[in-house]
């Protein structure tokens, strides 16, 4: 399967880095998740890990705090035998005043095969990229993109639905400070659902229509039949001035709560990237309930970061010689 | 005590006006005939009535005199709850009475600031018990009408607050403003804005000659015409609902003309003072005169007069602010803003109409009309099924006012022993009398 599938690879996923999901095609994205389905089964059957990365060295650098998307990369990383290293950005030279391109040269330096990366800048990552030799991927740039998070979304998704054209999918919450609603909404539109934001003015970007999206700011209208009800965080950090007066205000005009979610459709799924501000932008019950499918979504990151990896190693230089 | 007035009163027998002269400024009535109320509301109303009593009903002879609909005031200060000793909502619903007004919208300047669902609430059941006319909740548009932080737009609303303001200062911060304007816009939340700079108000009185003689540091009128250019411009970009407070020149009025040729949903009010008293009033630095926006130059009042006249300017309040004599018993610029207003309202509002600069209707429509569409209130009309929110009042009658019979608990009116021409006779509020001229004024 590793050869077969690394080989198909560089014929349909011709990429070296994995830094937006704008401009992926339904094929690329389809078969990152065909990928990630079949890693996700071979986890779930208590498969051991796979020697596809064996002797590659992954950096997982984390300008920004994370605990489930770090985690879940290395977790991939060394399920598919890599040797991760985790750089723990507040102990290292950033704090001392280095730029970001100089800590790209001197990682790059180093010759790891990947360097995932998270910023709280938009763009950085990308600008990162073009200063290494080895792939990158972008596990999350500012309110820009968060690629991996919008694939493993799809993949929850598409094994719940079985398929993903035609649903209607609402995302809901803050998305003017969301990378993983701007990822979400490339890869839905991508693979032909029907994307709604629902949000108070002063949480939409401007022009929010232009994404490809059908804008509500009233959640009661904005939920009506929806298939997917996916709720962001409301970014408390990110935000610089008074854009809700009260957590409480906005639960009650945005946060889900089984009133609302019964709006959607009888079998609609709940979706929530984490974490979760109970209480907030979800009610408790609402998030353990049985239509949630938030713990499905951590489990299906490891396996489409798996299938991330996987596609980008077969660019690695060396790597047709290691598959004869 | 009266009873509360929320509820409509089903009081059995009917009260009938006959032979009045009906003003109605919604539809351009202005004819004789008689109004019936019935259960607190308008039960009938027409020429067929100016003669007829139905059978059994109450009858009020109007004498010719004009029955308009109730004063609808947007900019009432009280000093409930925190300063109480200037004026409680119960205080301020009789100056009400007194002055026609059958419902007022009380601001959030209060200690502490209307800033939250509780505190509308506490408004609201204060009024219930202790007012005389309709009270209608204006709350804060920010926290403790700092400027900073938005408040719980859509809560408050959904409370009963019927529109948004920061109270007698301007959000400086223009990202806050935005912000305020486009949650504002998602709620259909009216937002009210004081427009005057701070940087560029820091004086006591207009700016020019008069300020340059005695000595005071002047506001430039540009102060107010700035920010309200600013607020133009983010309703253009947001699209919330906007209204200018109270404007005072014809720069000011210029700006909003614009934005109304541009279909923006933006609206202005002016204060009953800047209609009808100039900058020259202060004379020898007359505290009572002392008021944000500041008195202008007379070309200036004009200015105001005519807008209201052809519809330009939308509405006006009496900008009723009861200030005690240790606020204004100070030298001129350490004084207090603020005049009480609504006893004289419609006597001073009248003095325009007697000078032939506006109309009788069209001075009503700014009364009453007006601030009902703006703040989506049923009242304000004389129709069948509306409210019995009504003023009978005789357009010629000569009185003079005298500060200490005013029912305020503050005196700071600028029109003591005014002469005026014209005086409510009889205030009805949800089809209940709540005030009625006794020919000689208490003493």
């Amino acid at each position: 399967m590793t050869s077969k599938s690394n080989t198909n690879a560089l014929k349909v996923f011709p990429r070296r880095h994995l830094l937006t999901c704008e401009g992926l095609s339904a094929n690329e994205i389809n078969f990152l998740l065909d990928l990630a389905d079949r890693n996700a089964d071979h986890i779930r059957n208590n498969g051991r890990k796979r020697d596809v990365l064996e002797g590659r060295t992954i950096i997982n650098l984390f300008f920004e705090s994370s605990t489930r998307t770090q985690a879940s990369f290395e977790m991939a990383g060394k399920r598919l035998s890599a040797d991760v290293m985790n750089m723990n950005v507040a102990t290292s030279s950033v704090t001392k005043g280095e730029t970001l391109i100089d800590t790209a040269v001197t990682l790059n330096a180093m010759r790891p095969d990947i360097i995932v990366v998270r910023h709280h800048a938009a763009g950085a990552v990308e600008l990162l990229s073009q200063k290494v030799d080895c792939s990158v991927i972008n596990a999350g740039d500012g309110a820009h993109q968060h690629p991996t998070q919008a694939l493993l979304d799809a993949l929850t998704i598409r094994r719940a639905k079985g398929r993903i054209a035609g649903l209607t999918v609402a995302i809901c919450g803050d998305i003017l400070h969301s990378r993983v609603a701007r990822s979400n909404i490339n890869v839905l539109n991508a693979l032909g659902a029907h994307i709604r934001l629902i949000a108070p003015t002063t949480l939409l970007p401007s022009s929010p229509e232009r994404l490809g999206c059908e804008v509500f700011t009233d959640m009661w209208k904005g939920i009506e039949n929806a298939d997917i009800v996916m709720m962001l965080r409301l970014q408390r950090e990110r935000m610089d001035a008074s854009y809700v007066p009260s957590t409480r205000e906005f639960f009650h005009f945005f946060g889900l709560d089984h009133e609302k979610l019964a709006r959607a459709k009888p079998d609609a799924l709940v979706m929530h990237p984490g974490p979760m501000n109970r209480g907030v932008e979800i009610a408790s019950t609402v998030a353990d309930h049985s239509k949630s499918v938030i713990r499905e979504q951590v489990e299906m990151g490891v396996a489409v970061r798996m299938a991330v990896l996987e596609a980008l190693s077969a660019h690695l230089p060396g790597f047709a010689e290691d598959a004869r | 005590m009266r009873k509360p007035i929320e509820k409509p009163k089903s009081v059995g027998t009917a009260t009938v006006f006959i032979n009045a002269r009906l003003i109605d400024p919604a539809s351009n009535r202005d004819e004789p005939g008689g109004l019936l109320v019935k259960d607190g509301m308008i039960a009938d109303l027409g020429a067929h009535l100016r003669r007829n009593a139905p059978e059994g009903a109450n009858v009020i002879d109007c004498k010719g005199n004009v029955l308009a609909p109730g004063l609808i005031d947007a900019q009432v200060f009280t000093g409930e709850p925190g300063y109480e000793h200037r004026e409680t909502l119960k205080t301020a619903s009789h100056a009400a009475a007194a002055g026609g007004v059958t419902t007022i919208v009380v601001m959030p300047d209060t200690n502490p600031v209307i800033d939250q669902v509780a505190l509308v609430d506490f408004i609201q059941r204060r009024a219930r018990d202790n007012a005389l006319v309709h009270v209608q909740t204006m709350a804060a548009m920010t926290k403790g009408l700092q400027g900073e932080e938005m408040t719980e737009i859509g809560l408050l609303k959904r409370a009963g607050a019927i529109g948004f303001s920061n109270g007698k200062s301007s959000v400086i911060n223009t990202r806050v403003m935005r912000n305020v304007l486009s949650y504002a816009k998602d709620f259909n939340a009216l937002v009210v804005h004081h427009t005057e700079d701070p940087y560029l108000s820091s004086g006591s009185m207009n700016s020019g000659e008069v300020a340059s003689r005695l000595g005071l540091p002047g506001i430039s009128k540009i102060a107010e015409t700035i920010m309200l250019e600013r607020d133009v411009r983010l309703v253009e970009m947001t699209g919330g609902r906007y209204h200018a407070a109270t404007i005072s020149c014809q720069e000011s009025l210029d700006v909003v003309k614009n934005a109304k040729a541009k279909k923006l949903p933006v609206s202005c009010g002016v204060s009953i003072n800047h209609l009808t008293l100039n900058e020259n009033d202060i004379g020898p630095y007359r505290t009572f005169f002392k008021m944000r926006p500041p008195l202008r130059k007379e070309e200036d009042r004009v200015a105001m007069v005519q807008a209201v006249a052809n519809g330009d300017i939308d509405i006006i309040v009496s900008s009723h602010d009861p200030q005690d004599a240790d606020t204004k018993r100070r030298p001129f610029a350490e004084a207090a803003d603020g005049a009480v207003g609504l006893e004289t309202l419609l006597s001073a509002a009248l003095r325009l109409v007697h000078s032939g600069d506006i109309t009788l209707t069209a001075m009503l429509r700014a009364l009453t009309v007006n601030p009902a569409r703006l703040l989506g209130l049923h009242s304000g009309r004389l129709v069948k099924g509306a409210i019995a929110d009504l003023v009978l009042f005789d357009p010629g009658e000569p009185w003079v006012v005298n500060k200490d019979l005013l029912r305020s608990r503050s005196k700071n009116t600028p029109f003591d022993e005014a002469k005026m021409q014209g005086r409510v006779l009889r205030t009805m509020v949800a089809g209940q009398t709540v005030y009625e001229y006794a020919g000689v004024e208490r003493t």
